[in-house]
């Protein structure tokens, strides 16, 4: 059972809706949420489309099937509370307000891509909305993470990070290290396991020793935890902000492992169903489980909306993932010149410092 | 001038940036109530405190990265690291995420970070604890690293690490930490990628970076008293970025290298700083460039032998007079 502390909230264990972050959601507010899944969901259909084609090079790690969770979370956000994530990003980028346009375009290795052409899809990034990746490398976000919260608790900030990673992650070292760290020097960070079942093709049950789940390992090192269900928006809300609250107002980590579900391979070149888990499990998801299928049920449940009024704006959503695609296909290729730009702050800035001596060196 | 330490040089530069700029925080293991495996940190915690000089657990992983994640908003954390050669366990976090970040994100990013600490061999404590690895940062584009040889480079250097925009990584060597030298007590720093000549010479240059350069004095003041040559010493300093005008220069001027580096022969800094003579000064050279790294094993612990492991005197003697 997770561990009750004196600061939690009290919320409904059945509905979550009551709980006051939830209680006070506007009806566009809702609506907001669920255009934020839509864009998510989408732009990586429409992604999955020209990859298929050859249109881009690389990994393409789709997020569909998890889409509450990276909109749950950043929807409570504030001015001071940052993001950050492993390889499979193009959620949470969506959701802290990324344009499509410059995350397609990235997804094709053009210019006008939000890292220039430079990242890929595993490396987005936009640290004027707090987002700061966008990591290739499993777990290795993790102190990255802590860092951002160190530095607000530096600065007197109150304010938090979210620190997203796979269950996969959690078996590396620098995840074990940045736990101890941040329960010791009572940092402000909420390390968020979005537990899909799979680290690549290892289910959990072949790759992680624990009693009952990954977030009770935070016992060990005296952290609150707690799980969440990743395909019920208000829980996700509710229970996230609950670790928000511990951050901001008693400086205190979080982890909060939520239970999701990807309904594509490990990436787009994975064998995915064929290898290592079979079509109807993936199937009983896509019809039981769906986040967006769910949320879109409560908000005519709540007569918040209609079915023609989120077909329109799921159609509206539609364009915008293609036309972004249109955007990025017509987009130039970074010059070759550009290769060595973005490798020194002191370079790239002509300072005197980056025009002292040879930092760049020929075959 | 004073006389002060290698180690007081550091500790004044880590002092006075911390006076100059409230984000430079010092972070490592025993930096702060221990004052320093090295001491190179004694009395700073007593004089700046908990928030600006901070004990760290034995994680390098951990720390080292949680300084890059919090440089991003704009703390300029000076990390130490008891030995270099704990890099490793923190690599990942070195060269992937401080190295990679600010081309990852297209230039939105940057890591004024500077990690700091001894990397060098001779003090007998085997083959994990004696690494140079400021070829392998070279190595990779996106980080910048020095080798300060004395007192007044170690002070200078550091200033200007702490004060740049880009991760950069200062390897100092407990060898020199009680080795003192003359240090003006106004501020003054020393940019990276500017080189430095330890000894005007005419008739070969013997080319080095931190205590290798020591190391090439002393056989430039015996090849002068028993051999009559005259050595010129430059001193890189700085490896990226690097004074390739310096290197070039005093090899037109003397048409002839020997090469010194404690990294080992394979890929170590001075196989780059050879190929590059070849390239620029071919003409200019009245022999082929010499090396003289470490014997090419790991650092073996035998105090009888681990003095010959490393570039010693003679070594250099017996390579320079191979091409007079």
């Amino acid at each position: 059972m997770p561990s009750p502390t004196e600061d939690e909230v009290a919320v409904d264990p059945v509905d979550f809706s009551k709980a006051e972050v939830n209680a006070n959601l506007t009806p566009d507010e809702k609506m907001g949420i669920l255009r934020q899944m839509l864009r998510i969901r989408r732009f990586e259909q429409v992604s999955l489309k020209y990859y298929n084609q050859g249109a881009m090079g690389g990994f393409l790690h789709l997020y569909i099937g998890q889409e509450a969770v990276a909109v749950g979370t950043v929807s409570l956000l504030g001015k001071n509370d940052h993001v950050i994530t492993a390889y499979r990003d193009h959620g949470h980028a969506l959701a802290v307000g990324m344009g499509m346009n410059e995350c397609m375009a990235e997804l094709l290795g053009k210019a006008t891509g939000c890292s220039r052409g430079k990242g890929g899809s595993m490396h987005f990034f936009a640290p004027d909305k707090n987002y700061w990746g966008g990591h290739g490398i499993v777990g290795g976000q993790t102190p990255l993470g802590l860092g951002l919260a160190y530095g607000l608790k530096y600065h007197g900030l109150k304010g938090c990070a979210l620190c997203f990673m796979g269950d996969g992650a959690v078996n590396q070292g620098a995840y074990h290290e940045s736990l101890n760290l941040a329960a010791l020097w009572k940092l402000p960070v909420v390390y968020i396991i979005e537990n899909n079942k799979y680290s690549m093709g290892t289910t959990l049950d072949r790759s992680s020793a624990m009693r009952n789940c990954l977030a009770e390992r935070a016992d060990g090192y005296g952290i609150v935890w707690d799980i969440a269900n990743g395909e019920d928006l208000y829980e996700v809300r509710a229970k996230t902000a609950n670790a928000m609250r511990r951050a901001h107002e008693q400086s205190l980590p979080t982890v909060l492992e939520i239970d999701t579900y990807r309904y594509y391979g490990h990436s787009v070149a994975d064998a995915n169903a064929k290898k290592y888990r079979a079509a109807d499990e993936i199937e009983r998801y896509k019809t039981h489980h769906d986040p967006i299928r769910l949320w879109k049920k409560r908000l005519l449940e709540e007569g918040v909306t209609t079915d023609a009024a989120m077909d329109a704006m799921d159609d509206e959503i539609k364009l915008e993932a293609n036309a972004s695609a249109e955007f990025a296909l017509a987009s130039e290729n970074p010059s070759p010149e550009s290769i060595f730009e973005d490798v020194y702050w002191e370079v790239d800035n002509q300072t005197e410092a980056g025009n002292t001596g040879r930092h760049f060196f020929g075959d | 001038m004073p006389l002060i330490t290698y180690r007081k040089a550091l500790n004044d530069a880590l002092a006075e940036e911390i006076m100059r700029d409230e984000n430079v925080v010092l972070l490592g293991e025993e930096v702060a109530r221990y004052n320093g495996a090295y001491k190179v940190t004694e009395g700073l915690w007593e004089r700046f405190g908990d928030k600006r000089v901070v004990d760290t657990p034995i994680s390098e992983a951990g720390f080292i990265g949680m300084g890059i994640g919090a440089s991003m908003l704009g703390i300029r954390p000076v990390m130490e690291l008891m030995f270099w050669s704990f890099a490793y366990v923190a690599w990942d976090q070195i060269i992937n995420n401080a190295g990679q970040v600010r081309y990852m994100s297209g230039g939105l990013i940057n890591c004024p970070i500077v990690i700091r600490g001894p990397a060098n061999g001779g003090t007998n404590v085997g083959a994990t604890h004696s690494h140079t690895p400021e070829n392998f940062i070279a190595n990779t584009p996106g980080l910048k690293v020095v080798c300060p040889a004395t007192a007044y480079d170690a002070k200078g250097l550091m200033k200007t690490a702490i004060r740049d925009n880009d991760p950069v990584c200062v390897m100092e060597n407990t060898l020199l930490y009680g080795e003192s030298w003359e240090v003006p007590e106004e501020e003054y720093t020393i940019p990276l990628g500017v080189a430095d000549i330890k000894r005007e010479g005419t008739d070969v240059s013997l080319i080095a970076h931190g205590r290798a350069v020591i190391t090439a004095l002393k056989a430039a003041e015996i090849l002068a008293a028993e051999h009559g040559i005259n050595a010129e010493v430059l001193d890189l300093r700085s490896i990226r970025p690097l004074d390739e005008e310096a290197i070039m220069k005093t090899v037109c001027k003397t048409h002839r290298a020997v090469l010194v580096d404690e990294n080992k022969p394979f890929c170590g800094v001075s196989a780059q700083i050879s190929s590059m003579i070849m390239e620029q000064c071919f003409d200019e050279l009245d022999a082929p460039v010499q090396r003289v790294c470490a014997l090419d094993a790991p650092a073996i612990y035998s105090p009888a032998l681990e003095p010959i492991q490393l570039p010693t005197a003679q070594r250099i003697i017996a390579k320079t007079l191979q091409i007079l």
